[in-house]
Formats: C-alpha cells, sequence, structure tokens
C-alpha cells in the first residue's frame, strides 16, 4: 500500500532516509520548471533543484504539517532561487549582447503593427529572457511571480517572506525596471 | 514605440512558453545518495566539531589560569602563614637536622 506523504515525513524525521525519495520524484518535476525560470544553464537548474531537496530535508523538522508539504516546498525552492540570483548578480551586469536577427525582426513587427508581432514565437522568448536577466534580483522575481505566473500578492508575501506592502513597493519598482530596459533595447536599435 | 505594450506583450510571451519540468533521469537517486553521504559524513563532522571545540576552551582555561596565576595579588604575608610553612620544612627536613651518631 503506498504511503501517505505525512506517514513519509514522519518515517524520515525517525531516521529513514530512503522514505524521503518518493517525495523528491513526486515533486521534482514543480522544483525543476521553477528553478528553470530563474536560470538558463542546465547544470545550474540542477544545482538549485539539489539544493532545494539538500535544505528541504534538513529542514525537515520545522515542517508543522498545517499546510501542505508542498506549499513548504515551494516556498524553500522560490527562496533558494532568489539567493541564486542574488549570488549571480555580477553576470547580470555583464551579460549584454547584440540581440539576434530574430529578435530584431521580431521587434519591427511591433514597431509596424504591435499586435502582427506573435508572442509563442521564439524571438519573443528570447528578448523577454534577455529582459528578465537584466533585472534586478528583487524585481526578476516579483515580475515572475506578479507577472508571469500570476500569482497574488499575499501569495508573493508567504513565498518569499516579504510584507504584502513590500512586494506592492517591490512590483512597482520592477515594472518601472522593466520598462528602463525596454526602452534601452529601443534607444539602441532606432536612435 | 509603445514601451507599456511593449511589456505586455512580452509578459504574455513568457507567460505563452512556460518551462518545462522535465526532470533528469534518476534523479531522486542522485538525491537519495547525496544525503545518505552527508549524513556519514555528518557523523563525523559533528564529532571533529566537538573536539575541536573541548580542546580550545581546554586551551582558554589553561591560559587563563596562566593569567590569573602569574598576576593574581599576592596574599599578605602573616605570621601565622609563615609559622605554618616553616613548621611543614622543619617537620620534613627534621631528619636531615638530627646529628647521626657516630
Amino acid at each position: 500500500m503506498e504511503r501517505t506523504e505525512a506517514e513519509l515525513i514522519a518515517a524520515v524525521l525517525k531516521g529513514d532516509s530512503s522514505s524521503f525519495e518518493p517525495l523528491v520524484q513526486k515533486y521534482s518535476p514543480r522544483v525543476f520548471a521553477t528553478a528553470r525560470r530563474y536560470a538558463r544553464r542546465e547544470s545550474e537548474v540542477e544545482d538549485i533543484v539539489q539544493e532545494v531537496w539538500l535544505k528541504s530535508f534538513e529542514k525537515l523538522a520545522s515542517f508543522r504539517g498545517e499546510a501542505p508539504f508542498e506549499h513548504w516546498l515551494m516556498r524553500l525552492a522560490v527562496r533558494t532561487c532568489y539567493d541564486f540570483l542574488r549570488g549571480h548578480q555580477r553576470n547580470r551586469e555583464s551579460a549584454f549582447s547584440e540581440l539576434t536577427e530574430a529578435e530584431e525582426d521580431w521587434l519591427e513587427r511591433f514597431v509596424v503593427e504591435p499586435n502582427s508581432a506573435p508572442e509563442d514565437s521564439d524571438a519573443a522568448k528570447l528578448l523577454i529572457n534577455r529582459v528578465m536577466e537584466k533585472l534586478s534580483p528583487q524585481a526578476r522575481l516579483v515580475i515572475t511571480l506578479l507577472e508571469i505566473e500570476d500569482r497574488s500578492v499575499k501569495e508573493i508575501a508567504e513565498l518569499t517572506g516579504w510584507t504584502v506592502p513590500l512586494v506592492k513597493v517591490r512590483a512597482f519598482r520592477a515594472r518601472g525596471e522593466m520598462r528602463k530596459i525596454l526602452s534601452k533595447i529601443a534607444k539602441d536599435k532606432y536612435l | 514605440m509603445n514601451h507599456s505594450k511593449l511589456q505586455d506583450k512580452l509578459l504574455q510571451a513568457a507567460r505563452a512558453n512556460p518551462p518545462s519540468d522535465q526532470v533528469p533521469y534518476a534523479f531522486e537517486k542522485r538525491i537519495t545518495a547525496l544525503l545518505a553521504s552527508r549524513k556519514v559524513e555528518d557523523k563525523s563532522v559533528v564529532w571533529s566539531r566537538a573536539l575541536w571545540r573541548a580542546a580550545f576552551s581546554c586551551l582558554a582555561l589553561v591560559v587563563l589560569l596562566g593569567v590569573w596565576l602569574h598576576f593574581r595579588p599576592t596574599p599578605p604575608s602573616t605570621e601565622t602563614a609563615d609559622d605554618i610553612s616553616q613548621d611543614f620544612r622543619n617537620t620534613l627536613t627534621a631528619q636531615n637536622d638530627t646529628p647521626t651518631p657516630p
């Protein structure tokens, strides 16, 4: 018979580390998808996910079971991703490169007729990734959670450990930061 | 160029392309193995940390005692104290002081 999550967690806490494996198996897809939002290279993604699981194993005793394990784990995952972003700020500052031909074509189409530039194209995806990489860690985290994952301010506050007003302030600043980057790209291209 | 519209469009692009949730083969086995190896390592780390702490505490105690012994205020010499030490010395050396019979 398959054991429940609570039983698995209780077994891990008693010292049976093999009971942790089903939890890793079940939630790794979710953690990988989250990590891929913040890291581009697959080796970095794996490092982040590995750290999330090691941390969750170490801190499992602090899981009180009031909320689902998944919520607790995702909080840990988001905070680990944020730490990763903060640790790689230098890469962000130095990672400026020219737009690819596809990106330039997409931008030109947008300038001529905004609705004609398809949002599901690879060029749009490359462009948004480029913009996200230029954002500060805080701005990137807020934009990802609020605008891309469509989470509420309250949810973001719970995930990040920030207060609700702080999330709002950071979201406001993040949008401004993003617009600044976009205007810089436009300026480089059209001026 | 309308930056606000461009921003919305790019955010839509990000929403339309969610990241893959693919997990590398046998990833959970890797984590379990890592946890097992860390567990073994952890015991030795805890022991060595405890021993180092004990060693440093002992060293600190020795230094403190040494400093205290070196700089402690000398007790005022009283006759009684002198007498006792003299008595003790006399007792110890009594045998040497006694003249040996020829």
